[in-house]
């Protein structure tokens, strides 16, 4: 093992320091007394007792979560069969083409993919609200989904569906029993990343929400306009919380399941050899 | 089987009254302007272990991935019991097979692995307990059967492949290569017991394989294959003592090569290989024009060494010993004639090494008989 180097000491806890400092102040600052956000009157955990009682920002964490679930749910299906057509079909006429065009919104800017569904939901004439946010967020999250899904597709070893198929599978059943259990850690964190970025989309659902509906981000955005309040601080505590609780126990997750397989096979060899 | 020490000679591609199994009947497998496979016609027998042979890309995975339903012929027809198979997907066929990878499913347990297939045909739940549990047996893995494959090894996953395969009782097994990611002594002992297998079951196989020795050994006819055609089907001891042409005999286990002009007298014929050197003579029941360009084909180890010329021997030749190769058991001599050609010659050490009576720079005499060798058209 080498020894830690002064060096490597600093410049780690730069790192860190840059990326959650920022975070650690508005935690601080959350179970602050004062209303005043700036000022530390002692401790207190009255903001997360008035964010409860806020029904306006309750309405709109429940809509959040209503389009993350079902948003993040269709685009996984959609991403997974676009992802599963591009490996798997070989060459067809225009496959450039499609694959190309799946990943394009992954670098169109997001005002650009706003605006565009917002004309096209008018032309359309449909009204804003829920189901719109919902349908722009499945559109740009499934190309985020069909990224994960067909790198874990590209290394699947073709023989395991034709295996499927030879003991008597129909193309289908081969699918569902084979291919998509062993792809299921990269589907789920395809999910994840779709959940995550519809959660905290901003700019698009800005675009796309009606009067009748509004997401956290939106409400949060248009109340720090007004200033920003304590009961904010708390309700963003609230969200790190959650996040980090997410991607820390997924990872987790996987990296044992992944520990436990290679400590497997070695037992095995050793058993063998 | 006649290698197996049965009695009874089994060869039904002898008895013209045999019904064929699987009939290959002029098929073309093309990709694109690739040709994988040539206007091919083979009939291969129930219960046969039969072996196909060749170099990578000599179109023998095509084949076999034709009998799976994985690839469909561009012209041409495969019969399986005298149906032809074409229009039937893979899930549908009464043909298993064992694949390379081995394809184990890394989420199922054994069991569940072995099961698969045959809780796809919809069985009674006893009856696919059953079966399970006999393949288990069969296979000698009862005891694993609860692990999931990244937990055992992979002489035990190349067996739960095999069980898995002939868990649905196929009318025919294909086996891609599987020994290929076995040692060498692991896989000679799992070679006896697919051949164990494959006469407990009675299920028809065919090997696909590039070890010649693998072939050899386990199965009763062998195909030899080069740029999608077979170019020899014959049966083991054949297709080495018998080969029909120059890529054959040089494709299995080591050959001098003498290339020489023939001339024939009845059963005899003595080739003319370089100057200065005697001819060769041989016997043969083919015809050779006088003059014509032949080869002449002779296995190591029907070669001998002496330090005199013997008398007994029909083609004798003096030479001096370039290289010796000691692997043991036997060791291979390489002789260098006068005009360049270098003639190997495989002699069992029946002494300890340190009693070797020839080494390097010796001159020597190589001989063989008139039979040993064989006379190939070029």
């Amino acid at each position: 093992m080498r020894r830690f180097s002064w060096f490597n000491a600093t410049a780690l806890t730069l790192g860190f320091a840059f990326l959650y400092l920022p975070m650690l102040v508005l935690i601080f600052y959350s179970f602050n007394k004062s209303k005043l956000v700036t000022v530390w009157a002692g401790f207190s955990t009255q903001w997360y007792g008035e964010l409860f009682r806020n029904e306006a920002f309750l309405d709109a964490a429940i809509n959040t979560l209503k389009v993350a679930v079902i948003s993040s749910t269709i685009a996984t299906v959609l991403g997974t069969m676009a992802a599963y057509v591009l490996i798997r079909s070989g060459r067809f006429a225009g496959r450039t083409l499609f694959s190309g065009m799946i990943y394009a919104p992954l670098v169109m800017p997001e005002v650009i993919t706003g605006l565009s569904l917002l004309l096209l939901f008018i032309g359309i004439g449909l009204d804003r609200g829920i189901l719109t946010i919902v349908l722009a967020h499945t559109t740009f999250a499934m190309c985020y989904v069909s990224v994960v899904v067909s790198s874990r597709l590209m290394t699947f070893d073709r023989s395991l569906e034709e295996a499927a198929l030879d003991l008597g599978c129909s193309a289908f059943e081969a699918f569902r029993l084979v291919t998509l259990p062993i792809i299921a850690p990269a589907v789920i964190s395809g999910w994840l990343l779709a959940f995550t970025l519809s959660l905290d989309d901003l700019v698009i659902a800005s675009f796309t929400a009606g009067p009748s509906a509004t997401t956290l981000p939106i409400k949060i955005f248009s109340a720090v306009r007004l200033g920003v309040s304590p009961e904010i601080n708390a309700l963003s505590t609230i969200m790190i919380s959650v996040v980090a609780v997410g991607v820390i126990s997924a990872s987790l997750i996987s990296k044992r399941a992944a520990v436990q397989q290679k400590r497997d096979e070695q037992a095995a060899d050793r058993a063998a050899g | 089987m006649a290698q197996n020490g049965n009695k009874q000679v089994f060869s039904p591609w002898t008895d013209p009254s045999a019904k064929p199994l699987i009939q290959f009947k002029n098929v073309t497998k093309k990709f694109g302007e690739f040709v994988a496979i040539d206007d091919l016609s083979i009939d291969i027998f129930e219960r046969e272990f039969f072996a196909l042979l060749g170099p990578s890309g000599c179109g023998k995975t095509t084949l076999m991935r034709m009998l799976a339903g994985f690839e469909t012929p561009t012209t041409g027809t495969i019969l399986l019991s005298g149906q032809d198979i074409s229009p039937i997907p893979p899930n549908k066929r009464a043909v298993n097979m064992m694949f390379q990878s081995y394809a184990l499913f890394p989420h199922l347990s054994i069991w569940d692995n072995i099961a698969f297939g045959l809780r796809r045909e919809g069985g009674s739940k006893d009856a696919i307990a059953a079966r399970v549990e006999d393949m288990l047996r069969l296979t000698r893995l009862t005891k694993f059967a609860r692990r999931k494959p990244h937990q055992i090894s992979g002489g035990q996953r190349q067996r739960v492949a095999l069980a898995r395969s002939l868990a649905k009782a196929p009318k025919l097994l294909l086996l891609d290569e599987p020994l290929g990611a076995l040692d060498k002594k692991l896989r000679q002992d799992t070679q006896f017991e697919l051949m164990d297998i494959q006469e407990k079951t009675g299920t028809t196989f065919v090997i696909v394989t590039h070890d010649q020795e693998e072939a050899m050994t386990v199965a009763s006819r062998v195909a030899v294959m080069d740029e999608g055609r077979m170019i020899q089907v014959d049966t083991p001891d054949r297709i080495y003592e018998a080969p029909n042409s120059v890529y054959v005999a040089d494709f299995i286990g080591e050959v001098n090569i003498i290339q020489g002009s023939a001339s024939q007298s009845g059963d005899t014929v003595d080739i003319t290989f370089a100057e200065g050197q005697p001819t060769i003579r041989g016997t043969t029941d083919k015809k050779f024009a006088n003059g014509e360009k032949i080869a002449f084909a002779i296995r190591p180890e029907k070669v001998s060494i002496s330090a005199e010329k013997p008398d007994d021997m029909e083609n004798a030749l003096q030479g001096k010993i370039l290289d010796i190769a000691y692997l043991g058991n036997i060791s291979t001599y390489h002789v260098e004639l006068p005009n360049g050609q270098i003639i190997k010659s495989q002699i069992a050490n029946t002494r300890r090494i340190s009693r070797r009576i020839f080494t390097w720079e010796d001159t020597v005499w190589v001989s063989f008989t008139d039979t040993a060798g064989i006379l190939l058209k070029v």
